[in-house]
């Protein structure tokens, strides 16, 4: 539908901004040599208004046809041809209305003199749907620049979206039950422990929540929040849980995106230790040099206990991260040996102005 | 003469879960139910279905997500007079299969006064309640569009995982399926159909009702009486092709 249509409050405006124009095509009909003052007033206000009805007809062509992308052959002819439609329209309405006017005495002859106007209303009606058809393209881009804005701001939210998935997704809802399992179980058979994996488990859900916020963090941060993890993670699962850092010590202070490290950690221990029976070791190591840092993550993982969902999710978001912040700086790599599980990140260096 | 003891008439418990601390708190609120007895503690799926088998349980609390086996391929290949009652963190497809099979489940963490219902339920489907549909459950407990990537079958106190690229088909042999995979056949009580529904139905063909075929394993069709076909598979063996099979074949060939 007609964006001025399609208001309400909009159509009365439009209206009155005809008015002018009525005035002038009354001009053209009453200048020396045409109609009467009052004869040319009759027929040009209807007529006008009825011209302001059809030029928003102009709205299909001009949408049809936008001005950029257009060939101009198409362009021209349609309009012309939909400008003579329009204007041949108008003066058939003005004939038919100066015939029922012929009716009234005051208006007696007006078919006669209205004969000789006929070509000047035309041109008119041609100049006016050329302005209607001006209007309908401004409307339109009027319309394309809020639509623009829109679809901007939709996207806005939907990267929002992205990135709050990302930050709920760290805190996965099986570690965190599984945690508030094991608090339950030792809540009775070991208070302490209980207490303390309270403690671990606070400790971990308030560096997330701190360092989910930031754009950047340090290795060492990271590293404390994977720390702070492995922590909780000891508590269920006792001496089946090893874990081996190896840190460059230089690298502490470079800058990461945040929660990259720690769901990579827990992708080793969900979908790696927790499939042995036996448990395993955990290797973390963090090096840097050449203008950049290299992360290794490994784990065991029992090729004969059945997979865990999951896992590909982690490790796709970690690698669209990596992409949206480095681009193709990023390497990451994630491989699965026989029994081994794999995966490397390197990203250029940053550090901390 | 002495009355039995209650430890005598208990209904003996099995507990399987691969946390220590999960499996200490069950035992805790199991132990202040009268009537039940835990018989043993089982931290992954083999041991399970060994302790199953030895300590003869008539209830097993069941954690899903396990070494060597899951808590849904433990199921299937238990004992279906036990009566099971699957304890999970959080697993909504699971949840949702448990919900639409009305198998009671328990999420952690519970409160005792939980488990003391879920016994209650327990005991009701031990006097007479129909047995869980192991396979049905398994298949629904996956999100759509995926499929298993691996059968178990038992034989006697050995358990076998037949990943579905080495599987090359089943039969329904009365209450049993045959299931071949690398020249040898398995028995697995299960029905055709539940097995079919946990398959990838573009690589696995149910060609006759009592026929289930891995596509890539057929090397040509023969007309076989009226209407009727015999599906030459690579390995020889001669599989009968119902008329719905030989239009659900000529649908997915094209």
């Amino acid at each position: 539908m007609h964006p001025i249509l399609a208001h309400q409050g909009r159509l009365l405006p439009y209206l009155a901004a005809c008015a002018p124009l009525a005035a002038i095509v009354t001009a053209l009909l009453a200048r020396p040599g045409g109609l009467f003052l009052g004869e040319a007033v009759a027929l040009a206000v209807p007529l006008t208004f009825a011209y302001a009805f059809m030029g928003l007809s102009a709205w299909y062509p001009c949408r049809q046809l936008p001005l950029t992308g257009s060939k101009a052959l198409p362009l021209v002819l349609t309009h012309a041809a939909a400008a003579a439609l329009i204007s041949g329209f108008g003066v058939g309405f003005a004939a038919l209305l100066s015939r029922i006017y012929d009716l009234f005495p005051v208006f007696r002859g007006l078919p006669g003199r209205f004969a000789s106007q006929s070509v000047t209303l035309f041109a008119a009606g041609v100049l006016l749907y050329l302005l209607a058809a001006a209007l309908n393209y401004v409307l339109l881009a009027l319309e394309a620049a809020s639509e623009a804005e829109r679809r901007e701001a939709a996207l806005a939210i939907l990267a929002r979206e992205a990135e709050l998935a990302v930050l709920k997704a760290q805190i996965r809802p099986h570690f965190l039950f599984n945690s508030l399992n094991s608090i339950s179980a030792l809540a009775s058979s070991d208070p302490p422990r209980a207490q303390q994996m309270c403690v671990r488990l606070g400790d971990f859900l308030r560096k997330s929540l701190s360092l989910g916020e930031k754009t950047s963090i340090s290795v060492g941060e990271e590293l404390e929040l994977s720390r702070a993890y492995l922590a909780v993670e000891e508590l269920r699962f006792g001496a089946r849980l090893e874990v081996e850092e190896q840190l460059d010590e230089r690298s502490n202070r470079c800058l990461l995106p945040p929660l990259l490290l720690q769901p990579l950690v827990e992708n080793a221990v969900r979908h790696g230790i927790a499939t042995r029976v036996e448990g395993g070791r955990v290797r973390v190591g963090v090096a840097c040099g050449g203008g950049r840092v290299r992360i290794l993550i490994e784990n065991p993982f029992d090729p004969e206990s059945p997979s865990r969902p999951g896992s590909g999710r982690g490790l796709e978001n970690v690698r669209q991260r990596l992409a949206a912040r480095y681009g193709e700086e990023a390497l990451f790599a994630a491989k699965r040996l026989a029994d081994r599980y794999l995966v490397v990140i390197s990203v250029p260096m940053e550090l901390p102005a | 003469m002495t009355e039995p003891g209650p430890a005598a008439s208990a209904i003996p418990v099995l507990i399987v879960d691969d946390e220590e601390p999960a499996r200490s708190i069950l035992r805790e609120h199991l132990g202040r139910i009268a009537g039940v007895r835990v018989v043993g503690e089982c931290a992954n799926g083999f041991e399970a279905l060994r302790a199953a088998a030895e300590l003869s349980p008539r209830i097993v609390f069941l954690d899903i997500e396990m070494p060597k086996l899951d808590g849904f391929e433990v199921l299937e290949l238990l004992d279906p007079a036990i009566a099971a009652v699957f304890v999970t963190a959080y697993d909504a497809f699971a949840v949702k299969a448990f919900e639409v099979h009305a198998v009671d489940y328990v999420l952690k963490p519970f409160e005792a006064a939980r488990i003391a219902v879920a016994v209650e339920r327990a005991k009701t489907r031990l006097s007479g309640g129909a047995a869980i549909p192991a396979g049905e459950l398994h298949a629904a407990a996956r999100p759509d569009g995926t499929y298993l990537p691996r059968v178990v079958v038992r034989d006697g106190s050995r358990v076998h995982i037949i990943p579905v690229e080495k599987l090359d088909g089943a039969a329904a042999q009365d209450d049993y399926l045959a299931l071949r995979s690398e020249g040898r056949t398995y028995l697995k009580q299960q029905t055709l159909s539940s097995l079919a529904a946990a398959l990838d139905p573009r690589t696995f063909v149910r060609v006759h009702r009592s026929h289930l075929v891995r596509l890539d394993r057929i090397a040509r069709l023969e007309a076989y009486g009226k209407g009727s076909h015999v599906a030459v598979l690579t390995d020889g063996a001669r599989v009968p092709v119902s008329r719905e099979g030989h239009a659900r074949l000529k649908e997915l060939l094209g």
